[in-house]
């Protein structure tokens, strides 16, 4: 009875990959398949000879690396701390509202970081000028350099809480015994966090660290895209909104779908080293 | 920590202060921006755009809800959101239950091979410009069940359910096939109420991507304004934003080409945020159970 279904997996999620064989052509709709022109790898020589490929490249790279340095630097944080708390009330409020940003979708929250920092009455130019840090209103989203910078805050916003439910679900995990007899030993309540909570939780911070890697090149676009503007766009401009750009808009088919394979391919290859190296660790079956 | 409460020592003080104080300001950082979101969309547009609107509106007003709850297309644009997002729920929820059953069989041969066809879509995918075409070719583009269709059964749902239902005790199965139960009724009467726990996760988590969802739009079905959602259209309210300096001159231009004066882009922005989200913080008591339950149940098992 899950025939249906498997033909359809072949069909939405197959035939695109046949779709491959547009970049090496120079495509156009409307001629059947044996009427293309094939072009062989000329598509990719003109990628990679594209300056903005090495922009797209080091943007999205960045953008990714920031994202998963202090997604998870953060979300650990917050672990720790929510573990540290011995009202249960207080607990369960906190990390009930730390991951209420999760479920909201991504056009929300760009909303909601716009307001925040716009220039009439955003609460952070307003905060700044009332600590008489600036004297002017600030138009952060539209500096360059500081765009990487706004979508990792936005992404600690969004996801820190939701990040933290796996570290604490370790902590949770640990042997009580341990900080007994730590406690007996005479060891303060952070020398416990730095001597066996965060060592017990060590594997899986390596875990998660070596699969995000392998996410490195496909993480986030709908941010970018929706907080991009025209003057911040060279360092905002990842992967997909290169893909729209040239395909959608230019009408670019080959070039597009040449981008596309790219990025699958080395994803491809950055996960499945991730799985290795994460193997070689000791760590069985991640795939 | 389960240790029992001995005298606090001047190290327990601070950090409980700093513990406190930093989760306090997290709980204040996580929700100023939604109550602010919420206060402007009840205050008079026009003086929201002096400033100063934090937590409670100035002006009130309710203008702001009923010029843009006048408007047909947000109407439209709400009930295809709901029901795309129900008939996903639904359709997805029961189809991936249905592989998943199959999958688990393990007097089903081909299951090794389908399992890897499923699970090689997780790290390969044919990227946009090929899938649209599909999608084209198809006759998906300008039509509802682009929605629906393409995310029929995912792998990830898939390896979840599977997970759950390899943990069901065997000689339940068993039994039922003894009594002559076919394939299909066991499933329907013996497998899917078992799984209650895992489906209601799986179902929450199609319901809210499939609610937040707005790039589907944008890239098929943009062209028929019948088709459009709520999170496209406050997406196009956004875009039209972004592509402005942010200044109340620009902003009364913009507000110009509706209707009257007193509405601006940044309260319509409000408010169509303030509808988007309100369903999402109705069910948030369900996701936030579920949810949980189902991140342990997945991440951890598999």
């Amino acid at each position: 009875m899950s025939v249906p279904f498997v033909i359809h997996v072949i069909i939405f999620k197959y035939v695109p990959i046949w779709g491959w064989t547009l970049a090496f052509q120079n495509y156009w709709p409307g001629k059947s398949f044996f009427d293309q022109v094939w072009v062989g790898f000329d598509n990719f020589k003109w990628l990679f000879r594209d300056p903005v490929f090495y922009q797209v490249l080091r943007n999205t790279l960045a953008m990714s690396i920031i994202q998963l340095v202090f997604g998870m630097v953060s979300s650990i944080v917050l672990a720790l701390l929510i573990n540290e708390v011995r009202l249960v009330f207080f607990k369960k409020s906190a990390q009930t509202i730390s991951y209420l940003p999760h479920f909201i979708s991504w056009v929300v929250a760009a909303n909601l970081v716009r307001d925040a920092l716009s220039t009439d009455g955003g609460i952070v130019n307003e905060l700044l000028m009332s600590l008489r840090i600036i004297k002017e209103p600030i138009m952060f989203l539209g500096i360059p350099k500081l765009f990487w910078w706004i979508i990792g805050a936005s992404h600690v916003w969004k996801e820190v809480g939701w990040g933290a439910i796996i570290y604490l679900a370790a902590i949770a995990s640990v042997d009580p015994n341990l900080y007994e007899a730590a406690t007996i030993d005479g060891a303060g309540r952070l020398r416990r966090i730095w001597h066996i909570t965060l060592p017990s939780i060590k594997p899986i911070i390596v875990i998660l660290l070596i699969m995000n890697m392998g996410y490195l090149l496909s993480s986030g676009f709908e941010q970018q895209y929706l907080l991009q503007n025209g003057r911040v766009i060279d360092y905002a401009r990842v992967f997909t909104i290169y893909e729209l750009d040239y395909g959608i808009k230019m009408m670019r088919y080959s070039f597009a779908t040449a981008v596309g394979i790219f990025r699958s391919v080395v994803s491809l290859v950055l996960v499945f080293g991730a799985n290795y190296l994460a193997k070689r660790m000791g760590q069985e079956r991640l795939l | 920590m389960k240790v029992r409460r001995m005298r606090l020592t001047k190290e327990d003080l601070i950090l409980d202060f700093v513990v406190y104080t930093t989760l306090i300001f997290l709980v204040i950082v996580t929700l100023y921006p939604f109550l602010n979101t919420l206060a402007v969309s009840f205050n008079d547009a026009l003086d929201s755009s002096k400033g100063g609107i934090h937590l409670w509106p100035r002006k009130f007003t309710l203008y702001n809800y009923r010029s843009l709850l006048t408007r047909h297309q947000i109407y439209n644009a709400a009930l295809i959101s709901v029901l795309r997002t129900v008939l996903s729920t639904f359709f997805c929820t029961f189809s991936t239950a249905m592989v998943a059953y199959t999958l688990s069989r393990k007097e089903f041969v081909l299951r090794k091979i389908i399992s890897f066809i499923y699970v090689l879509t997780m790290y390969i995918d044919g990227g946009l410009i090929p899938t649209y075409f599909l999608m084209r070719n198809l006759g998906l583009t300008n039509n509802f069940w682009v929605y629906v269709l393409p995310g029929l059964v995912t792998a990830f749902n898939l390896i979840v359910i599977r997970t759950y239902i390899n943990g069901l005790p065997e000689s339940l199965i068993e039994s039922a096939r003894m009594d002559g139960a076919g394939e299909f009724t066991i499933f329907a009467k013996i497998v899917l109420p078992l799984c209650k726990p895992v489906l209601a996760t799986i179902a929450l988590f199609v319901a809210v991507a499939n609610w937040n969802s707005w790039f589907d739009t944008f890239l098929y079905n943009s062209s028929n304004p019948k088709l459009s959602t709520l999170q496209y259209e406050l997406m196009k309210v956004l875009q039209s934003a972004n592509s402005m300096t942010g200044s109340l001159e620009q902003a009364l231009a913009q507000a110009a080409t509706g209707s009257v004066n007193t509405i601006t882009p940044r309260a319509i922005r409000a408010t169509m945020t303030v509808i988007v989200t309100v369903p999402i913080a109705v069910v948030y008591p369900f996701l936030q159970r579920y949810f949980v339950h189902g991140l342990t149940l997945g991440g951890l098992k598999e």
